[in-house]
């Protein structure tokens, strides 16, 4: 009743092409924005900024970038980790090496690194794809989580092999409180979170489609593969190094190279198979589902053990998540592929319809 | 001379124990076209039944014998990857026939997760012991070569004799009988298989259970040197590798991609490992598998594969 677009012309083809044609959703996606931005930081405490909100938002930014390269190109990268290691890691010396490097110009920068790093981890999918490709970017991860332990010239010397960044601030905001980070966290999440949708909305976009779809076929009428697959490497590992470089920095504050080894790259990936592949709004899904649920059966097993007479020790908890993700992973690819993100979209056109069936 | 000669040695033989778990993966990759990354998981989920049982079985029904107690837990043992294979047939392999290789390996992904999570839920996560009577005194041999003479551990024979008996089983098995028959015709081509009338969904039971057992006698050996943990998982990141220069389809390959990628891992820690800064074990057999990839993408010994990229 409320959400249908009778009586909403497009007149131009300007209004056909916007991101969100239909008002209802427009309005809804501002509105949401404006609340994160104005009304959230007054909600909380600092623990569910720092434990829940700040991770959530860098973990969606990550599982964006992985997006463009899985859901969008369909090509597999169990790489994601070390993507985010080179990010945070260049994005560290860039600001420890420079003096008065701002912060923004440093993540950027770990971002610029990472995109190279990813273009020649990236080479190899043009010979190969699929399964191959997955133990090709396996490489990745592990040879960088091996450069980053052993290589001093990454950690600056440090003796103990973490590193550490203190008095961030930007044009004179300072960022100390859970609040400022989240904030900061917020608008890189949206900038980035609007560039990709209207970079997979573009020519380059159908590109990476096409590729994923057929690549034979998207080579016949004029893609070139070499190109679609290596900017489809170079934006998603962008978008990967500048979480990795928040997720260091504004997330974490101290970091080594455990922070992004292999479990961080499965994790990127589940987090897009839950969320959906093949969409940026399930991407956040996924992300929100990943941080949420650990969370929710530290509080809620025990609860549920007290019931029976049980008492559910920590390390119960984490198997038992360990089991939840797996059979989740499984249920999602059987019963639905493309995630949260397509529950989502079933729901709208519900709405629309709502309250006839048909 | 005589210690590069046991650097190789040592090097073959964790190469044999990385060929049992590679086994696993092209065996299930040739029957049924998965890219089983829960190969791993298997490996860890049967040596921690086993280990468990073994201990368990003497305290519930009361006897003292260890063969017993050993031969009874392999028993429940293979038993229960014989469930389990049929559990992932029935409600994982299923419902997503037909997918694309990609989606398959996302599920084994899954799987992986699940049961390293069950795994540790139903046998507890501690670091559990194995002993099947390996002998474990080291003994020198050709002390009449070399000064010293070389330092080879009993027990790393005794392994690398017990895969090779696995392996000679298994090419019977394929070769002989009409099971194995019917897996290299469903390994050659679903369809026709189909058709002529094999049951594709018993053949990967079958597979399944068949990589299970392998995954057992890698769990056994594993353990027995160095304790059921969680860190045998991490075999199963080292057999990928393997199986790129091996081969995906060829069981040759994975034992011999396995003894190379075991040689060349400690030869290149102990020789080129100080001039890097050392640890090089980790990521050498990755590169190694890159190139492999970029120069001959079927592996060494696999089947061409023409597939335009």
């Amino acid at each position: 009743m409320i959400y249908r677009e009778n009586g909403q012309f497009r007149t131009n083809y300007r209004d056909d092409q916007q991101i969100f044609p239909i008002a209802q959703d427009r309005w809804f996606v501002i509105a949401a924005v404006a609340f994160a931005f104005l009304v959230v930081p007054f909600l909380f405490d600092d623990y569910v900024f720092k434990a829940i909100l700040v991770p959530f938002l860098i973990l969606s930014l990550a599982a964006i970038g992985v997006n463009v390269l899985v859901g969008y190109c369909g090509q597999i990268s169990l790489g994601s980790g070390a993507f985010m290691a080179v990010g945070a890691y260049m994005a560290y010396n860039m600001f420890v090496r420079f003096e008065g490097m701002p912060l923004i110009a440093a993540l950027l920068l770990g971002g610029f690194f990472a995109t190279i790093v990813g273009v020649v981890f990236g080479i190899p999918s043009l010979r190969v794809k699929g399964l191959y490709l997955a133990v090709a970017t396996l490489a990745a991860q592990f040879f960088c989580d091996w450069a980053f332990s052993r290589v001093p010239w990454f950690t600056n010397n440090s003796t103990s092999g973490s590193v550490a960044v203190g008095g961030l601030e930007i044009l004179g905001w300072s960022i100390n409180t859970p609040v400022d980070k989240y904030l900061l966290c917020l608008g890189f999440l949206v900038v980035f979170a609007l560039l990709a949708k209207n970079l997979v909305r573009g020519s380059v976009g159908r590109q990476w489609m096409a590729i994923r779809d057929m690549d034979v076929a998207a080579a016949v009428i004029g893609i070139r593969p070499v190109y679609a697959k290596l900017t489809a490497f170079a934006v998603s590992s962008f978008i990967i190094g500048l979480a990795g470089g928040l997720w260091g920095f504004i997330h974490l504050g101290a970091w080594e190279p455990l922070a992004f080894s292999i479990d961080r790259s499965f994790q990127l990936l589940f987090i897009v198979i839950i969320g959906g592949m093949g969409s940026i709004v399930g991407s956040i899904f996924g992300a929100a589902f990943i941080v949420i649920l650990p969370i929710f059966l530290n509080q809620f097993l025990p609860l549920l053990g007290g019931l029976v007479g049980l008492t559910i020790s920590t390390e119960m908890i984490s198997h038992t998540e360990f089991m939840i993700f797996g059979a989740l992973i499984v249920w999602f690819l059987i019963a639905e592929p493309h995630g949260l993100a397509k529950l989502w979209s079933i729901g709208k056109q519900k709405l629309r319809l709502w309250p006839f069936p048909h | 001379m005589g210690f590069f000669l046991e650097t190789l040695f040592g090097g073959l033989m964790a190469g044999v124990l990385y060929s049992l778990v590679a086994l696993g993966f092209v065996l299930i990759f040739k029957a049924s076209g998965v890219f089983n990354f829960a190969q791993g998981a298997m490996v860890l989920f049967a040596a921690l039944s086993m280990a468990r049982f073994s201990e368990w079985l003497p305290l519930w029904l009361g006897f003292e014998n260890k063969v017993l107690a050993n031969l009874l837990a392999f028993a429940i043992s293979a038993a229960i990857m014989l469930a389990f294979a049929w559990l992932v047939e029935r409600y994982v392999l299923r419902h997503l026939v037909n997918q694309e290789g990609v989606t398959l390996l996302m599920a084994t992904l899954g799987i992986t997760y699940f049961l390293d999570g069950f795994g540790q839920t139903v046998f507890g996560s501690a670091v559990y012991k194995i002993d099947v009577g390996m002998p474990k005194e080291p003994m020198f041999i050709l002390d009449t070569v070399f000064e010293g003479g070389l330092l080879v551990n009993t027990e790393d024979l005794y392994a690398a004799l017990v895969a090779a008996a696995l392996v000679a089983l298994l090419t019977l098995f394929f070769q002989k009988t009409s099971t194995g028959r019917a897996l290299r015709a469903v390994a050659d081509d679903h369809q026709a298989a189909q058709s002529i009338g094999i049951p594709l969904n018993r053949m990967w039971v079958i597979v399944w259970f068949v990589a299970g057992i392998t995954a057992l006698v890698a769990g056994i050996i594993w353990g027995s040197k160095i304790g059921v943990q969680f860190s045998l998982t991490l075999v199963a990141l080292k057999a990928l590798p393997v199986i790129i220069i091996g081969g995906l389809t060829s069981v040759p390959g994975a034992i011999i991609g396995g003894l190379l990628i075991g040689v060349g891992e400690k030869l290149s820690e102990v020789y080129l490992g100080p001039a890097l800064g050392g640890g090089i074990e980790i990521w050498f057999s990755y590169v190694l598998a890159l190139f492999v990839l970029l120069v001959r993408p079927q592996g060494l010994f696999g089947e061409k594969i023409i597939d335009r990229v």
